[in-house]
């Protein structure tokens, strides 16, 4: 098995998507001769050639059209938005066609559509290059949003999402495609979307999160585990639908409850996650404490030079950690 | 101070707004006025294309009763646009590609689609947007401009696939605004795809003139941008409207990439029917130039000069054409009543978790 970036294990899926599904089309900007900004499609219009990995105009809001009316001809798009703050130009794509066309012609026509974009805070990129802005895609009702943390789980999940028959937005830190590499089979394999992941297991705080994030509660979880806390890391892996059942399962096991996301606090994924606690019943009765919650503060992003403070890391979630545990 | 003779802006302007002259072939009274682009229309294929604009108008005219007393949800009136939606849908296959506007109803059902679907459409009833697997269509289009970048993704498709089809798509003045609009036509130029572009100028964003929406002196010429050919057609002039629409089919099929047109013409009645007020922003009198030039008219002209109608049939064809319709009516009374938990099943393949106990709820509620 090979070492793998999460970049090189994106690659590589792609790579097998396009040799296994003939419909599969890779598009965007800059993603053909130039293999994409951050490399991601390097070598794949070489392999595939001009008609399955073609670079578009600069217009986000056509790549979305040509998603759309390539899947109505059948085919399986894979287009890449160059960087997720330019998914406002194709917004109506998005949230006003793709994912409603399945309701909209009863179940008749299907939009089988993987939206790739790198997004995430940290790699002083300028401004509407790092907005985590998957709260906004997860409202939209009639579309998934996944975010992987590693390696393996990046090659698994995006093939999934090829796969799946309904559309998906794929989101990839920019901060985890060159951080570490990990073990990433060569062979094609997917894991399910939906469903969450325990990364780190423990009993006295469940700490559920996704994408860098995961990273920094690892952090603290071993951090703690050298103090007496016990943490449980979750690591979502899709944020749009949420597992909540395996949140449950672990709040009911440590009766506290962590969330943390990159994104500002207002509305939201962590937010979700919250309520759904809140008004759950075999959740609420197990908590013994208020639900933290972890996240950048409501203001624009930040400016490149102050993002390290705006941004959230280990330090804020030890506070947040030990505030609900010494809540009683 | 500009060099007026190295740089004359003026007078460059002037040059691209002639290249963009308005074709007519059959005037306000009936007569063949551009005889060297008459189209070839057998006289059985000039009467259908009448009877279509005939059944057109009656279904205007029902639904717009119908819209009043509260029974069709939302309805477009097409009044005055006969021409320009009929006569341009004849020009293409059943095996070309429709993504149509809301406003575009004729078209589809001309197209194969059950009137009783498009009233469930109008009414909101999921079975409206149900078609065939080879009824080859998008639903009415409400976003304006995003048929214009689909229809672009689904030339695209006919291209890779090497199929011998074109994609036709309408859109209106308002639409010729929107930012998916330029996008739309820019890139099928950019990848040469085989799209028939159809921007119905009927003068008015609901309430605003296309004037006032921009400085082009023609829509048609914005397709200068995307290095495509633009043509200026009269709208209310059907064989105008067919031989145009023909011509751009061809050049579409014969993998010279998109074109668009412009049919110049004329909505007779509200934007729909849920409250705008036409007297406030249009002239009164501009009523009685536009029924002048109603497509209705002429054609019928032209037909009974050639000795190919006689008005008194026509009675007898809108009573039937009623009849028709009022069948429709009731088939679409008749649907079925929508669950929610049924349409809450339409969301994705499988369901997720939390729609699942969303499912089971409403199911409950339902008496299930």
């Amino acid at each position: 098995m090979a070492q793998l970036t999460m970049i090189q294990a994106i690659t590589n899926a792609l790579d097998n998507a396009l040799e296994k599904d003939e419909n599969t089309l890779i598009f965007g900007q800059d993603v053909g001769l130039n293999g994409g900004v951050f490399r991601a499609t390097q070598g794949l219009q070489a392999k595939y050639g001009e008609e399955r990995v073609f670079d578009t105009p600069l217009a986000e809001s056509a790549i979305g059209g040509l998603a759309i009316g390539l899947a109505f001809e059948n085919f399986r798009p894979i287009p890449e938005i160059q960087f997720f703050g330019f998914i406002f130009e194709v917004m109506d794509g998005i949230a006003g066609q793709m994912s409603r066309t399945r309701y909209r012609t009863g179940g008749t026509r299907t939009m089988p559509i993987t939206i790739r974009s790198p997004f995430g805070g940290g790699v002083h990129a300028p401004e509407l290059h790092s907005d985590s802005l998957e709260g906004l895609m997860a409202q939209i009702p009639g579309i998934k949003v996944v975010i992987p943390s590693n390696p393996f789980d990046a090659k698994g999940l995006l093939l999934a999402s090829i796969e799946d028959n309904d559309p998906v937005i794929f989101l990839e830190h920019m901060k985890l495609y060159r951080s570490f590499k990990e073990e990433v089979p060569e062979e094609y394999y997917t894991i399910p979307l939906g469903k969450a992941k325990i990364v780190f297991e423990g009993t006295d705080v469940s700490i559920v999160t996704y994408g860098y994030m995961v990273h920094e509660a690892l952090k603290v979880a071993k951090q703690l585990d050298e103090e007496g806390i016990s943490i449980e890391v979750i690591d979502l892996r899709t944020v749009s639908p949420i597992d909540v059942e395996t949140i449950i399962q672990s709040v009911e096991k440590t009766g506290r409850l962590v969330v943390v996301q990159e994104a500002q606090r207002q509305a939201g994924v962590a937010s979700t996650i919250m309520a759904e606690m809140a008004e759950r019943k075999r959740a609420i009765l197990a908590l013994k404490a208020p639900i933290g919650r972890v996240s950048a503060p409501d203001s624009v992003y930040a400016f490149s030079l102050a993002e390290n403070d705006w941004l959230p890391d280990a330090q804020d979630i030890i506070d947040k950690v030990k505030e609900v545990i010494n809540f009683d | 101070m500009i060099n007026k003779k190295k740089f004359d802006f003026a007078a460059h302007l002037k040059s691209v707004e002639e290249n963009y002259q308005m074709i007519q072939i059959l005037n306000e009274k009936g007569d063949i006025v551009n005889s060297d682009l008459v189209p070839d229309l057998s006289n059985e294929e000039l009467v259908q294309l009448f009877k279509d604009m005939l059944w057109s108008r009656a279904l205007n005219d029902r639904s717009v009763i119908l819209a009043r007393q509260g029974r069709l949800g939302f309805f477009g009136p097409s009044a005055g646009q006969e021409a320009s939606q009929l006569a341009s849908c004849l020009a293409f296959d059943k095996n070309d590609y429709l993504l149509p506007g809301y406003r575009d109803i004729p078209i589809l059902v001309k197209r194969g689609l059950p009137l009783y679907k498009a009233f469930l459409w109008s009414k909101g009833h999921v079975e409206g947007g149900m078609y065939p697997e080879d009824f080859l269509s998008t639903t009415p289009e409400i976003i304006i401009g995003a048929q214009f970048i689909k229809a672009a993704g689904v030339g695209l498709g006919f291209k890779k696939r090497g199929k011998k089809q074109v994609v036709f798509t309408y859109t209106g003045d308002g639409g010729s605004s929107q930012g998916d609009f330029y996008e739309g036509i820019n890139v099928a130029g950019a990848f040469k795809v085989p799209v028939v572009f159809i921007v119905q100028n009927n003068q008015y964003a609901i309430s605003t003139p296309w004037r006032k929406q921009t400085a082009a002196n023609t829509l048609a010429q914005k397709a200068a941008a995307a290095g495509i050919p633009g043509v200026l057609v009269d709208g209310m002039d059907p064989l105008a409207v067919y031989a145009v629409a023909k011509a751009a089919r061809d050049w579409a099929l014969a993998g010279n990439g998109p074109i668009l047109i412009e049919t110049f013409t004329s909505r007779f009645q509200p934007h729909s029917m849920s409250g705008d007020d036409p007297k406030l922003y249009r002239d009164e009198d501009s009523y009685a130039e536009w029924e002048g030039k109603d497509p209705m008219i002429r054609m019928r002209t032209y037909l009974t000069k050639k000795g190919l109608w006689d008005q008194d049939q026509e009675e007898g064809l809108i009573k039937q054409f009623d009849q028709q319709i009022q069948e429709a009516v009731k088939k679409a009374d008749d649907a079925p009543k929508q669950k929610i938990s049924q349409l809450l099943e339409l969301m994705f393949e499988e369901p997720t978790q939390v729609l699942k106990e969303q499912i089971e709820s409403y199911k409950k509620k339902e008496g299930e």
